[in-house]
């Protein structure tokens, strides 16, 4: 029973972990799936969580917060739009000069408005996304195994990871099930084939980096006002690459995301959990957990478990031909 | 041109005071900035209360890169300042370069136990016996009989706190159960107040009702989530108890303010060597304040006090986890 108990508890601290890596993998996806490279994923990120921490911060509402974080990485995805589609610059480059540049500026910023040595107040109150309480979780509780199932594993978090859960769902039917989706799928494997049907590639691409921010928007404000109660400098710690391992390892499929994303969260809560792990003599020490997500990765990439092909015009700009 | 001005500004000073023998200390922060809530922040404050109570000047610059601080060092030789006080283990090389190029300066290192010259004074703090006191109020204020320890990055540094930590809760109760963790083996692992969270939350599935962080930004992380959770936290470096009324059960302060101050008084007449402020010097201590008064109650202050005049008349000795790099109250 009270290896139930942790077990309820290990995977409580997965989803957790896992949302702000699936909602970034998501992210992530839609712009790789257009053909847009995207590495500053950790950087949309981190202004997003920035930005909705010091505005609600200033004004008390996390919901005013929410949408401050989505419009400053909406802003840097318009950046890496300008910079990769239409002036056709390298994908990679501009990915980690929005990553430089997002590491640089929340610290200036919040020391310039905030002097509090590069981080924001600590939020209270209306400032902050607080535990969802599903209907009945309290009476539930006691029955046995689905009680702490429904209302401690299920129940009891943020809005914002319903939200991105249901963001899985939702990315297959548009991509597979709408006519959009399939436009977008299209100017990532042969945007020339689009070009041709009479559809703006620049457009499509456009819109693909668009819900790409947004998605990373809420993926920062989630780590600063769900998770955290403000901003602290460099607080995403490496979550946009992990979620970029992850798509790799998806193959950038979206179900296939949540399950990998779902995996290093629980790598992670594991890891956390139970420092060194003994496994009948041979320990297993906390940093191999912590790298082996990125292991997988290398593993899935070298093609020992089914090849990952990327999106075939991933990292071409389009170029009209003449 | 700002340069010129200054070298100038500061000749003509020197002159002016040469009668006087008398030079402005110089004070030199570190890279995470002069309002860091932590360590750079106290040594602005030793500073500034040299000079409200002197009424004399001082001279400073923040860092903005690892490039600047021999560049920073040499310019304030270069003006006269004296004694020029440095901050943390980043300024060990720089230092063992120009220190011996500007013998009649008098250089302050806070953090840095292990060079070797004439001019320098080094100083160290015995973060073991400050752990020690908020590990036995840890262990006092704990009802399950199971108390955590977060630590940043995994470096000696933070095990010594950790060390002196259980020591101090088994000193209370033999039988208590002491839930170490460290966030990470990278410097990110300063900056992660997720999973300082995650950390607290496994912590507490395990028993901890108080978990002391010693993890820089982490560590926000976890005051936040003991505060939300409803167990007791312990701050570190700096006074922290503010930052959650009624839920920071204390902090272990290191008193760097102190330091400074000590040097600045001194002025170039300035002690050199290598010295360790414990708790004799009032180097380390733990905060007491408005904001925990509720929590502290009069056993503990009590056990406290007398733990810390047994610790300086040597009647208690704290070990310390440099002595052979392990702890004999703490597996990590």
């Amino acid at each position: 029973m009270e290896f139930f108990v942790t077990l309820i508890q290990v995977f409580d601290s997965t989803i957790r972990l896992a949302t702000p890596l699936l909602l970034a993998c998501l992210a992530g996806l839609y712009s790789e799936r257009a053909g847009i490279f995207d590495i500053g994923l950790e950087g949309k990120m981190l202004m997003a969580a920035f930005f909705s921490a010091a505005v609600a911060a200033v004004t008390g509402s996390v919901w005013l917060g929410l949408l401050a974080g989505i419009a400053s990485s909406l802003a840097l995805s318009g950046l890496h739009g300008l910079a990769s589609i239409t002036f056709r610059g390298n994908q990679l480059i501009s990915g980690v000069a929005i990553n430089f540049l997002a590491a640089g500026m929340t610290v200036l910023v919040a020391q310039s408005w905030f002097q509090q040595g590069g981080r924001t107040p600590s939020l209270f109150g209306g400032g902050r996304f607080t535990p969802i309480e599903f209907p009945f979780a309290e009476a539930i509780s006691t029955v046995p195994i689905i009680g702490p199932i429904y209302s401690e594993l299920l129940s009891g978090h943020s809005i914002l990871v319903y939200i991105a859960f249901l963001m899985v769902p939702l990315t297959w039917w548009v991509l597979y099930r709408t006519r959009f989706g399939l436009r977008l799928r299209a100017v990532g494997e042969n945007p020339a084939a689009v070009d041709t049907a009479g559809v703006s590639v620049v457009g499509l691409r456009y819109a693909a980096v668009a819900i790409c921010g947004v998605l990373c928007g809420i993926a920062g404000a989630y780590l600063a006002t769900a998770l955290q109660a403000g901003f602290v400098k460099e607080m995403t710690a490496g979550r946009g690459f992990i979620a970029l391992a992850a798509l790799i390892f998806a193959k950038w499929r979206p179900w296939h995301a949540m399950g990998a994303c779902l995996l290093f969260g629980l790598l992670q809560a594991v890891a956390l959990r139970f420092q060194n792990i003994d496994l009948g003599g041979v320990v297993i020490p906390v940093q191999v957990m912590d790298a082996l997500p990125y292991i997988l990765t290398v593993v899935i990439l070298a093609g020992f478990v089914g090849k990952a092909i990327p999106p075939r015009a991933g990292g071409e700009p389009y170029v009209k031909e003449r | 041109m700002t340069l010129m001005k200054s070298l100038m500004g500061a000749a003509a000073a020197v002159a002016l005071t040469a009668g006087a023998a008398l030079a402005e200390p110089a004070l030199i922060f570190d890279l995470g900035g002069k309002f860091d809530k932590s360590f750079n922040e106290a040594a602005f404050n030793g500073a500034k209360r040299w000079a409200d109570q002197t009424g004399k000047s001082y001279r400073e610059i923040e860092l903005q890169s690892e490039a600047q601080r021999e560049q920073a060092l040499r310019r304030f030789a270069e003006a006269g300042a004296n004694p020029i006080i440095t901050m943390g283990f980043g300024m060990a090389d720089p230092l063992s370069t120009v220190a011996p190029d500007y013998p009649d300066t008098k250089f302050v290192v806070i953090d840095v136990t292990w060079l070797d010259a004439p001019n320098l004074r080094q100083v160290g703090f015995a973060e073991h016996e400050g752990s020690y006191l908020v590990g036995m109020m840890a262990a006092m204020a704990s009802k399950s009989g199971t108390v955590g320890f977060i630590g940043g990055m995994d470096v000696p540094l933070i095990r010594h706190f950790g060390c002196g930590y259980a020591q101090g809760a088994k000193a209370v109760n033999p039988d208590i159960n002491v839930v170490a963790n460290m966030t990470g083996t990278t410097p990110a692992a300063w900056n992660d107040p997720v999973k300082g969270s995650e950390l607290t939350k496994a912590q507490i599935s395990q028993g901890a009702d108080v978990v002391y962080a010693a993890a820089g930004g982490t560590g926000v992380g976890v005051l936040q989530t003991a505060a939300d959770e409803g167990i007791l936290s312990i701050g570190v470096d700096s006074n922290q108890n503010h930052l959650h009324p009624g839920k920071v059960l204390t902090s272990m302060l290191k008193r760097v303010d102190v330091a400074v101050y000590d040097a600045m008084k001194a002025g170039d007449e300035v002690e050199t060597g290598v010295f360790t402020m414990g708790l004799a010097q009032e180097g380390v201590g733990v905060a007491m304040d408005d904001n925990n008064a509720e929590l502290v109650t009069e056993e503990m202050s009590s056990a406290v006090d007398k733990a810390r005049q047994d610790i300086i008349d040597g009647n208690i000795s704290v070990v310390s986890y440099y002595e052979n790099d392990s702890c004999p109250a703490l597996q990590f």
